[in-house]
C-alpha cells in the first residue's frame, strides 16, 4: 500500500517537474513552429545560476531566484531570437543547427564557469522537513512542485485564453498569414513568446534544482524529456503538455519500479505507441 | 578560448616533421621525455578529467618539469568520455606526438577501446580505469593500473561492515554499468562470505533524471552501500536524505561515492558516512602531507581519487625512470622498471602484481569536519590489499568476471 | 572551375598515403567513414525532406552484428558483413513503417526514440552485447587476402568502398526515382495527385539510407576494432545531422564537407583548443548566418559571385 502511495506521489512530482520544463518548449513550438533544441541548455543555465546565487547569498529565497533567473535567461533568449533566429524563418534545418550550436556554447560556457562538479541547489529552509503522511515521510518540496506546476499551468491558461496577448498568440498559432494581415505584429510577438518560453525554462531550472542539482550534461538529459512530453501531448497544445507530463511521470515512475529491465525503454515506449496510432499526439490537431 | 601553450609549441614543431617521416626515434638525452595524458575534460566525466590534468601538471611543475635528469613534456588529450574519441586521441599521442608513455584513461570503456592498440604499439601505459578484467583475464604486458580494480577497495569495507559495524542486511545501489556491477559483486561476495546478506541490489540507469522512484524502492536494512561514481551517487544521496531514510539506515560507500570532489559540494548531511578507497586527502604520510595542502592552496579544494591517481602515476613513473636512468627509449626496460617498482607515494607504498594491478593500502574513511570543511578521515588501514583479496588467484580467475548476475545473489528479498 | 575542384578533391584523397604520417592517414579514413554516414543521412534529410535524429541506429546495429558474428560465433568477415547489412536494412524497413506515421518534429522524435531504445538495449543486454564494456578484440577483414591492418591499406579499402557508396548514392539521387523523391519532398500533395505514392517513395528512401548507414557502420567497426553503446547514442546521430546541415543538405558533396568539419573540430582542434565544444557551436552559428544553405552552396555562390555571374 505504502509503495503505491509513495510512487504515486513521486509520479505527480515528476510530472510537475516535467511540465515546468516542457511548457516553455510547447509554447515556442506551438506558435513559432520552432523546435528550440537549446531548451535543455536554458534550463540548465537556470539551475547553475540558482546553485551559485543560493549558496552565495544567504538572504535569497528560491522563488525570487526563479523569477530573477527567468529574466536573465529570457533576456539571453530574446537576444538569440532577435540576432539569429529571425533570419531563419523558412530554414528549419538551419534552426536545428543553430539551436544545437547554441546549446553547445551554453553548456561549454557552464563547464568553463562552474567546472565539472555537480553543484547542489539548496531546498528552501521552510520546506526542508518532510511531510508525514499515513505513517511515512515524503519530501515536502516535491509536493510544492506539483502545486507550482498547476500554478504555472493556470497562469499560462489565463494568459492565453483571457488576455489580448494571448488572443494574438492564438491567432498566430492558428493562421500566421491572416494574423499578419489583420495587423498583429507577428515578428514582435515571436520575440515575446520566445522570451517567455525561455524564461519559463530558466525559472524551471531553478525550481527543479533541489531535485536535480546542477551538473554537466543536465541539458542533454532534460531536452529529450521535454521533446517526449510535447510530442506525446500534442504540438501546440498546452493542455497536451500538462497531461503528457503527468502521463510520462506515472508511466516512468511505476514502470521503472515494476519492470527495471525496461528502464531505458519505458520513457520512449508511450510516445512511440501514441504516435504510431495518433500522429498528432493526444491533444494536437491534425495538420498542426 | 585559449590555445594551450604547451600543445602549440610541441605540435607546431613536430607537426610538419611527423607528417613526412613518422617514426624517427633518437635515444638522445637532450630530447624531452614525452608523457601523454588521456583525460575526459569535457562531457559528464569532466570533473575527474580536469582534476587528473591539474594534479599531473602540478607534479611536474614541482619537479621543474624534469624527471631523472631529463626534461619532461606533458601532452594532454581530451577524450570527451567517448570511446571512439579516446581511441583517436590515443593514436594522436602515439603517432603524432610520439609520446614515450601514456597516463590514464579514466573510464573502463575508454581503456578497453584502446587496450589492443596500446599493446600493439607497445606503449607503456599507467592506467586509471578500474575494469577488473584488464588485469585479470585479459592483461597486457604494457598496461599497469595503480589505483584499484572496481571491487578491490570494496572487499575490506565488506569485511569491516560485518566484523566491526555488525551489519547483517545490506542493500546495494549503483549505476547500471560494469563499474557498478563489479563493485557491488565484490562487496556482496565478501559480505556474504563473512555471514551477511545482501537483500536487494538496485542498478539505476545511466541517465536517470529523478531518483525519487528508486529511493522509494529501497527495502529496510542495516545499511545501504553506494557503488556509484561521479554526480549520480551524490544526487541519489540527497534524495535519500530528503525522504527521511538516512534516519533509518546507515550509509556506506565505495571508492568514488563520496570522493573529495563530491564532498566539497555537500553539507552536514554527509557527516558520519563511511567509505573505502586507496586514497584520502587526510592521509598522514610525509608525501601526502606535502601534496594535499599544496593542492588545496593552489586549487582551493582537496584532492581526491582523480587528482590522486595521476599524482601517484607521476611518482611511480619517476621511480621507474630513476631505475633506468631516464632511458625512456628502451620501452621494455621502462615497463619492467614500472612493474618492478616499489614506489613510495602519497597513498603509501605500492607494488604491482604479475597482472599489473597495484597492491597497496586500502583505507576505511569517515566523513568528518576539519577546519570547517568536510574531509574523509582515515579510521582504519588494510595493508597490502590485492585485487584477489584473500581468495586463491587461480580459482578466482576460473570464475567468470563479476557482472550484474555474478556472483548470483542468493539472499534477495522479494 | 569544376575541373579544378575535381583535381583538388582527387588530389586530397589520393595523396595522403604517400606523404602523410600514420596519424593523418587514420584521420583521413575516419573522415571518409563519417562522410559516407553523413551522405546516407542526407538521402533522408536533404533529398527526402525527413529530418532524422536516429540515424546512428543503423551504424550501431550493423557494427554490433558484425562484431558478434565474427568474435563470438566464428563467422568469417564476408558472411558477417552480408548478414549485417541485410539485417540492418530489414530493421530499417521496419523502423520506416513506424517512423513514417509522423512527419516533421514527430518523425524526428520517433527516430530519436527508436535509436534510444536500441541504445538502452545495448547497455542492458550485457550478456549479448557486453554492455558498457563494449566488444573488444575485433579484427579487420582481409578481402582477397590483403591485410587491412596497416593504416595505409585500410585507407585504400575505405577509399574504394566510399567511392562506390558515393557513386551509388549519387545515382540514386539523380535518377528518375530521385526526382520523384525531391518532388515528394517539395510538393507531396501534387505528387499524389499525379499518381505517385509518396509514402512508398519515402519508405524506399528510408530503407536505402539505412542500408548505406549500415555500410558506414561496418567500416566504423573495422576501423576501431571495438564497438560500444555510445555509437548508438543521440550524440552520434546529432553529430552526423549537424554535419549534413552545416555542409549543405541539398547538395551531393555538402554532407561530406560538413562531416569532415565536425570530425576535425572534435578530434583535431580539440588538441589545441580546450573550449572546442564552444568553438563548434560558434562555427555552426557562423555558418548559418553567413551561408544559410550550408558550406558547399555558400561556397559555390561565393565563387559564382567572384566570377561575376550573379547579376
Amino acid at each position: 500500500m505504502q509503495f503505491w502511495i509513495i510512487q504515486g506521489l513521486n509520479s505527480l512530482s515528476l510530472g510537475g517537474l516535467l511540465f515546468l520544463l516542457s511548457s516553455g518548449f510547447s509554447l515556442i513550438f506551438g506558435l513559432m513552429r520552432l523546435a528550440n533544441l537549446t531548451h535543455g541548455a536554458f534550463f540548465m543555465l537556470g539551475t547553475y545560476l540558482a546553485a551559485t546565487a543560493l549558496r552565495s547569498f544567504d538572504g535569497l529565497n528560491i522563488w525570487t531566484t526563479a523569477i530573477g533567473a527567468g529574466f536573465v535567461v529570457a533576456a539571453l533568449g530574446g537576444l538569440f531570437e532577435r540576432l539569429v533566429l529571425t533570419r531563419l524563418k523558412a530554414n528549419p534545418l538551419g534552426q536545428v543547427l543553430v539551436t544545437l550550436g547554441m546549446s553547445f556554447i551554453i553548456s561549454d560556457a557552464c563547464l568553463m564557469i562552474w567546472g565539472g562538479d555537480s553543484i547542489p541547489v539548496p531546498t528552501p529552509q521552510n520546506l526542508q522537513t518532510p511531510t508525514r503522511l499515513f505513517g511515512f515521510v515524503f519530501p515536502t518540496y516535491r509536493l510544492v512542485l506539483v502545486g507550482l506546476a498547476v500554478l504555472v499551468a493556470v497562469s499560462l491558461y489565463f494568459l492565453i485564453e483571457c488576455t489580448r496577448l494571448g488572443a494574438m498568440i492564438r491567432a498566430g498559432v492558428d493562421d500566421r498569414q491572416m494574423a499578419r494581415a489583420v495587423g498583429i505584429p507577428v515578428s514582435r510577438l515571436f520575440t515575446i513568446v520566445f522570451c517567455l518560453g525561455t524564461g519559463i525554462a530558466g525559472a524551471a531550472g531553478v525550481l527543479g534544482g533541489p531535485i536535480l542539482s546542477a551538473y554537466p550534461g543536465l541539458d542533454a538529459d532534460m531536452l529529450p524529456l521535454a521533446l517526449i512530453v510535447v510530442i506525446l501531448g500534442g504540438i501546440g497544445s498546452l493542455l497536451g503538455a500538462f497531461v503528457g507530463s503527468f502521463v510520462i511521470g506515472f508511466i516512468y515512475t511505476f514502470g521503472t519500479a515494476l519492470f527495471p529491465e525496461l528502464a531505458y525503454i519505458i520513457l520512449f515506449l508511450p510516445m512511440i505507441v501514441v504516435i504510431a496510432f495518433r500522429p498528432q499526439g493526444l491533444f494536437g490537431r491534425v495538420g498542426a | 578560448m585559449s590555445i594551450s601553450r604547451r600543445q602549440f609549441v610541441g605540435v607546431a614543431g613536430a607537426g610538419i616533421a611527423s607528417m613526412a617521416a613518422p617514426n624517427l626515434v633518437f635515444a638522445d638525452n637532450s630530447e624531452p621525455i614525452r608523457v601523454g595524458l588521456l583525460a575526459a575534460k569535457t562531457g559528464p566525466l569532466a570533473s575527474g578529467g580536469i582534476d587528473m590534468d591539474l594534479a599531473l601538471t602540478m607534479f611536474l611543475k614541482e619537479r621543474d618539469n624534469r624527471l631523472a635528469g631529463r626534461k619532461v613534456e606533458l601532452i594532454v588529450a581530451d577524450t570527451a568520455g567517448v570511446p571512439a574519441t579516446a581511441r583517436t586521441k590515443a593514436q594522436e599521442l602515439v603517432e603524432k606526438n610520439n609520446v614515450h608513455c601514456i597516463i590514464g584513461p579514466l573510464a573502463a570503456f575508454e581503456a578497453l577501446a584502446i587496450a589492443d592498440y596500446l599493446t600493439e604499439k607497445e606503449m607503456p601505459t599507467l592506467g586509471v580505469a578500474a575494469a577488473e578484467d584488464m588485469t585479470q583475464r585479459h592483461p597486457s604486458p604494457w598496461f599497469v593500473r595503480l589505483t584499484s580494480t572496481s571491487a578491490q577497495c570494496a572487499y575490506p569495507l565488506a569485511e569491516y561492515s560485518v566484523k566491526e559495524l555488525k551489519y547483517k542486511k545490506i542493500v546495494t545501489i549503483a549505476d547500471d554499468f560494469a563499474y557498478g556491477h563489479e563493485m557491488c559483486a565484490g562487496f556482496q561476495r565478501v559480505f556474504e562470505d563473512n555471514g551477511g546478506k545482501i537483500i536487494q541490489k538496485i542498478f539505476t540507469p545511466l541517465a536517470t533524471p529523478d531518483y525519487g522512484s528508486y529511493v522509494a524502492q529501497v527495502k529496510s536494512a542495516d545499511a545501504i552501500f553506494l557503488g556509484t561514481a561521479g554526480s549520480n551517487g551524490f544526487r541519489f544521496l540527497r534524495q535519500f536524505i530528503e525522504y527521511g531514510l538516512k534516519d533509518k539506515m546507515a550509509v556506506i560507500g565505495g571508492m568514488t561515492a563520496l570522493d573529495e570532489s563530491v564532498l566539497r559540494n555537500m553539507g552536514d548531511e554527509a557527516l558520519g558516512i563511511l567509505t573505502t578507497s586507496w586514497y584520502s586527502a587526510e592521509l598522514d604520510n610525509p608525501l601526502n602531507k606535502a601534496f594535499a595542502p599544496a593542492f588545496r592552496k593552489q586549487f582551493k579544494y582537496d584532492p581526491g581519487y582523480y587528482a590522486g591517481s595521476t599524482y601517484v602515476s607521476g611518482e611511480v613513473l619517476e621511480a621507474a625512470l630513476k631505475t633506468i636512468k631516464g632511458n625512456v627509449e628502451d620501452k621494455k626496460a621502462l615497463m619492467a622498471a614500472i612493474r618492478g617498482s616499489n614506489a613510495d607515494t602519497i597513498r603509501g607504498v605500492i607494488k604491482f602484481d604479475e597482472f599489473g594491478n597495484a597492491i597497496g593500502n586500502v583505507y576505511i574513511r569517515k566523513v568528518t569536519k576539519s577546519d570547517g570543511r568536510l574531509v574523509n578521515s582515515v579510521i582504519q588501514t588494510y595493508p597490502d590489499v590485492s585485487q584477489f583479496w584473500t581468495y586463491d588467484k587461480t580459482a578466482f580467475l576460473k570464475n567468470p568476471v563479476y557482472s550484474r548476475d555474478y556472483p548470483p545473489a542468493k539472499n534477495l528479498e522479494p | 572551375m569544376k575541373w579544378i575542384a575535381a583535381v583538388l578533391i582527387g588530389g586530397s584523397l589520393l595523396l595522403p598515403p604517400f606523404f602523410a604520417g600514420d596519424f593523418y592517414i587514420n584521420l583521413a579514413s575516419q573522415i571518409l567513414i563519417a562522410a559516407i554516414f553523413a551522405l546516407s543521412l542526407n538521402l533522408l534529410v536533404g533529398f527526402g525532406g525527413m529530418t532524422s535524429l536516429g540515424h546512428a541506429s543503423y551504424l550501431g546495429v550493423a557494427a554490433y552484428i558484425s562484431a558478434l558474428l565474427t568474435s563470438r560465433y566464428g563467422f568469417d568477415h564476408g558472411a558477417a558483413a552480408l548478414i549485417s547489412i541485410l539485417g540492418t536494412t530489414a530493421m530499417a524497413a521496419f523502423f520506416g513503417v513506424i517512423a513514417l506515421r509522423a512527419s516533421g518534429l514527430g518523425f524526428l522524435m520517433i527516430t530519436l526514440a527508436l535509436s534510444q531504445v536500441l541504445w538502452g538495449l545495448a547497455y542492458r543486454m550485457s550478456n549479448v552485447t557486453n554492455g558498457d564494456n563494449g566488444i573488444t578484440g575485433l579484427t579487420r577483414p582481409a578481402p582477397f587476402g590483403f591485410s587491412l591492418e596497416s593504416p595505409v591499406a585500410f585507407y585504400w579499402f575505405v577509399l574504394i568502398v566510399s567511392t562506390i557508396a558515393f557513386l551509388m548514392m549519387t545515382t540514386f539521387v539523380t535518377s528518375a526515382f530521385g526526382s520523384s523523391l525531391k518532388g515528394v519532398r517539395d510538393q507531396p500533395r501534387r505528387m499524389a495527385a499525379l499518381g505517385f505514392n509518396p509514402w512508398l517513395i519515402r519508405w524506399i528512401t528510408f530503407v536505402y539510407a539505412g542500408l548505406w548507414g549500415a555500410v558506414a557502420g561496418l567500416l566504423y567497426v573495422y576501423y576501431h576494432k571495438y564497438i560500444h553503446p555510445s555509437s548508438l547514442s543521440t550524440t552520434s546521430s546529432a553529430e552526423a545531422l549537424l554535419g549534413v546541415i552545416a555542409g549543405g543538405s541539398g547538395t551531393l558533396g555538402g554532407p561530406a564537407v560538413g562531416a569532415a568539419l565536425v570530425l576535425l573540430l572534435k578530434n583535431y582542434a580539440s588538441a589545441y583548443i580546450e573550449r572546442w565544444n564552444m568553438l563548434l557551436g560558434l562555427v555552426f552559428l557562423f555558418i548559418v548566418l553567413v551561408m544559410p544553405a550550408g558550406i558547399v552552396p555558400g561556397f559555390s555562390r561565393l565563387m559564382a559571385g567572384l566570377r561575376g555571374e550573379n547579376r
